[in-house]
């Protein structure tokens, strides 16, 4: 009876120790809500360094919904979970973040948890954005609570039990959130650490382009080794690299601060975003960015060097290539791509020459499906690189024999394997993409190439 | 040789199939509605409605069209007896170099067809690829809407029907 009575209370002293500590885990205070702070009362010097850490960290990318105002929130972001809405992060006091002061702001990049205490979903980048400095979040809150304040109250995310209880989160963020600013590595150039500074945190480069593991966190083994986001396949950017001319720090400066590049092509899908708004940064940092990318993506082979020489030369003086086997998808190519493929009108205006895509050369024909059906929109009001898409001319099958001509022709890898169901799903899931998606606003060309299209 | 089916006749066409369909339309069948314009499928003059979806017909092989139907702005209608959507664009006098209006008409014929009752912003977006240099912008859009109100009296859906299917 006694060892019963012992029994039972080493239970109940074991469950309340429990309780505590997931109290603990999960709780966290609200912070006082403040009255919204006038625009005024920020320095302007300060507003405009946030407004190109914005720019940096691609903010209004996912907290902008197609048609909607600026950085109000409410694009849906599809997710192994469900459909997760972005907030409004525009200083409106109601449904906005006009009554949180900057410590709350700071608590949610660095914490992911809101004014009120709840832990917010890791599709909020948090897991990078722990890395940015105060001086930094103190810049962002500045721009940020100096925006036209919009009512747009948060849209109900679409998660299943138990994914819908937020306290689920703090069991994620205690399995992957790595808290602590970025250590900088003192062996390095002050160009490498603060390129390392950016990628890391703000500009948040992993979260696409690092593949994820089943809980949806980075797989910190596999950095930068390609990733999925909206239905596009973000590409390796690491040696893995698919590009068909290895990568260097000129040549991604210029696409990063350009939007493109000679022997890369144009960037576009969700990447298109990214460089619009990094063409509006001081080019320090876009330098720095490159130069840091360029040692993840190390120096190339001298196999893969060759390669990407020989690439070039070919495409400098591509000798005709009639394809028997696939006759169908040669015709389409001639008339479809080549008119704009194949010609001497330079990029970004022409079409880039395709045994230069990394597209075609990607194991995954998922973008090449995308873009074929989809094109590249114009951007409003700018000369802007544009293809027309073909979704209403061609049907999943033609796509699939001219997808297939492509790989053929323009790489030197092996023909992709169920391309059919790829482009199927490709033109079911586009579709919902370009109608959420805000859309680039600047044109990818630098101004010198603007006057000239 | 192919047979292309164009406003409800068929035609024999001997034409490599890599060949633009709007080559075919203008050269071989005479039907020069469809405009060439860039001939990279970035202007929309050349649009023609294919199985009822809007089309550019400069980037769109022979061989993709086999056992389609191609539409074009005279299968939309006569001078007699314009359709719907040419009626609208004549009473707001929406042309004024007049070059891009075809592409313009067919695909704002293919957008009501599948949406009879577009909002002015899809109307907007629907459009999007057509550049007209000419800055009739305005009153294209409000011929648009001109359509949508003749298309809904009766009169209208004999001529939406035939180009439909």
């Amino acid at each position: 009876m006694r060892n019963l009575r012992i029994v039972g209370s080493v239970i109940a002293a074991v469950l309340i120790a429990g309780a505590v500590a997931a109290f603990a885990i999960t709780w966290r205070p609200a912070i006082a809500a403040i009255d919204p702070p006038a625009p005024q009362s920020f320095d302007t010097a300060l507003v405009k360094r946030g407004r190109d850490l914005a720019a940096i960290g691609n903010c209004n990318d996912c907290h902008t919904v197609r048609g909607g105002q600026n950085f109000a929130g409410g694009l849906p972001v599809p997710t192994p979970f469900g459909t997760i809405f972005s907030s409004n992060i525009t200083p409106d006091a109601e449904t906005g973040i006009g009554r949180w002061s900057e410590a709350a702001f700071r608590r949610a990049m660095r914490s992911g948890v809101n004014r009120d205490g709840q832990h917010l979903y890791p599709t909020f980048p948090y897991d990078h954005f722990t890395n940015v400095t105060d001086a930094d979040d103190q810049a962002l809150y500045a721009y940020l609570m100096t925006r036209q304040p919009v009512h747009a109250p948060a849209r109900e995310n679409q998660l299943s039990f138990p994914l819908d209880q937020r306290f689920v989160i703090a069991g994620w963020k205690l399995l992957f959130l790595r808290h602590g600013t970025y250590q900088p590595d003192s062996r390095q150039s002050a160009e490498w650490n603060r390129g390392a500074y950016l990628v890391e945190g703000l500009a948040h480069c992993g979260s696409c382009h690092t593949p994820r593991n089943a809980l949806g966190a980075e797989r910190a083994s596999a950095q930068f080794a390609g990733g999925d986001v909206d239905n596009w396949h973000a590409y390796a950017i690491n040696a893995q690299s698919p590009a068909p001319v290895p990568w260097d720090a000129d040549a991604l400066f210029a696409y990063l601060r350009d939007g493109w590049h000679p022997d890369h092509g144009v960037a576009r899908g969700p990447m298109a975003q990214v460089v619009s708004n990094l063409s509006s940064v001081p080019p320090s940092d876009i330098r720095a960015i490159a130069t840091y990318m360029a040692d993840v993506f190390g120096a190339p082979t001298p196999d893969r060097k060759r390669q990407g020489e020989a690439v070039l030369a070919q495409v400098k003086s591509p000798a005709p290539q009639p394809s028997k086997t696939n006759a169908a998808g040669a015709s389409i190519y001639a008339a479809a791509c080549a008119t704009c493929h194949e010609t001497d009108r330079s990029l970004p205006y022409g079409g880039v020459n395709l045994a230069l895509s990394t597209a075609i050369a990607n194991s995954d024909p998922r973008n090449l499906a995308n873009i074929v059906l989809s094109g590249v929109r114009a951007v409003e009001g700018e000369p802007s690189p544009i293809m027309p898409g073909f979704a209403s001319s061609m049907d999943d099958g033609q796509i699939t024999a001219l997808l297939n001509y492509l790989r053929a022709r323009f790489s030197n890898q092996p023909a992709w394997t169920g391309v059919e169901k790829t482009v199927e799903t490709a033109r079911r899931t586009q579709t919902v993409f370009l109608q959420t998606s805000p859309g680039p606003r600047n044109a990818p060309a630098n101004a010198t190439q603007r006057d000239k299209p | 040789m192919m047979t292309l089916k164009v406003n409800g006749h068929d035609h024999e066409i001997d034409a490599d199939p890599d060949t633009p369909l709007l080559y075919v339309l203008r050269d071989d069948i005479k039907l020069n509605a469809a405009k060439f314009g860039c001939g990279l499928g970035q202007c929309g003059s050349c649009t023609v409605i294919v199985d009822g979806k809007a089309v550019l017909s400069c980037v769109t092989p022979l061989l993709l069209l086999e056992g389609k139907q191609v539409t074009t702005l005279e299968g939309l209608g006569t001078i007699e007896a314009p359709a719907p959507i040419q009626r609208a664009f004549m009473e707001e006098q929406a042309a004024q170099c007049g070059y891009c209006i075809a592409g313009m008409m067919m695909r704002a014929q293919a957008l009501l067809q599948s949406n009879p009752k577009p909002t002015d912003e899809q109307i907007r977006a629907e459009l999007e690829p057509h550049l007209c240099r000419c800055g009739t912008h305005m009153r294209i859009l409000r011929a648009v809407h001109r359509a949508i109100r003749l298309m809904d009296t009766a009169d209208a859906s004999s001529t939406t029907h035939r180009s439909a299917q």
